[in-house]
């Protein structure tokens, strides 16, 4: 799947599963980075990677291969994100019939340091 | 500081960004406390392959890029301003092969914080997306002087 969206071999997504949980990574990338002083990676590449990050989870917590429509996106950046691989993972956090709500979080040296947070809603088309 | 010049210094600043460069993004206009930037369509930025919509995360640092670019617009010294946050309203997937420009303001400044607007649309005039974000005022210090002289071209401009 990941190779059929262009956007996810842009920034250089890839996933990993355990189990049941996915952890998907973004493995440091030059292409991607924002700030060149830091350097750090571009906010904007952050967000993308959290919010396809959702919809792969989404889609495949929802065993469907249609993607969920984003309805809105809310990113509290925490700290820097050096230029190194980050991780994220979502959290189904509530769905209903017609829309779900993700958490998701991303992080790079430790989980329990995260470099931003997000909320997301996606609108479920049946 | 005249509107040339905020374009000059926002042209600059994007070139320091990668992943702005890789998008292409470019400046269309620039005037106090507002900024224009486009994001050209291409086949590398789609994330549904079955419509050829462009994915949010492009939209998303279109966006960033142009609330955080439009600072420049609003003060007159160059400072870098971390985003401490964004909040991404979709209101209608891009039409691809199209460009999208976003249209960015700063609303409020304070000591520490800047408040700025962005609307994302397409020459449709539709309107794709709405975004909020807060920016935090780390001061000019936090910046190197090289750098810092790189966007502004080593001019102070208090005019």
């Amino acid at each position: 799947m990941l190779e059929s969206i262009p956007y996810a071999r842009f920034i250089g997504l890839e996933c990993d599963r355990f189990g049941d949980d996915l952890i998907f990574r973004l493995p440091r990338k030059e292409q991607n980075l924002g700030n060149p002083i830091l350097p750090a990676i571009h906010g904007g590449v952050i967000g993308g990677f959290m919010e396809l990050s959702a919809v792969l989870y989404l889609m495949m917590a929802q065993e469907t291969l249609r993607m969920p429509r984003i309805v809105d996106f809310s990113l509290d950046y925490l700290r820097a994100g050096l230029d190194r691989e980050t991780f994220a993972e979502c959290q189904l956090t509530r769905q209903g019939n017609r829309v779900a709500n993700v958490m998701i979080t991303a992080w790079q040296k430790s989980r329990s340091q995260p470099i931003a947070t997000a909320r997301a809603h996606f609108l479920l088309e049946d | 500081m005249n509107d040339s010049l905020r374009m000059e210094r926002v042209r600059r600043f994007i070139a320091t960004l990668n992943q702005a460069c890789e998008l292409g993004l470019a400046v269309e206009s620039a005037g106090k406390g507002e900024l224009v930037l486009r994001l050209p369509y291409s086949n590398f930025i789609v994330g549904n392959p079955d419509t050829g919509v462009i994915h949010g995360g492009a939209i998303t640092t279109l966006m960033d890029t142009a609330s955080g670019s439009v600072i420049m617009c609003a003060l007159n010294d160059f400072e870098l301003c971390p985003t401490l946050d964004l909040r991404v309203d979709y209101m209608r997937p891009a039409e691809p092969h199209r460009p999208v420009f976003a249209r960015a303001e700063t609303y409020k400044i304070t000591r520490n914080i800047i408040f700025t607007r962005c609307e994302a649309y397409q020459d449709t005039g539709e309107t794709i997306a709405n975004c909020v974000g807060t920016f935090m005022r780390i001061g000019q210090d936090a910046t190197p002087k090289a750098y810092r002289d790189l966007i502004t071209g080593g001019e102070s401009d208090q005019s």
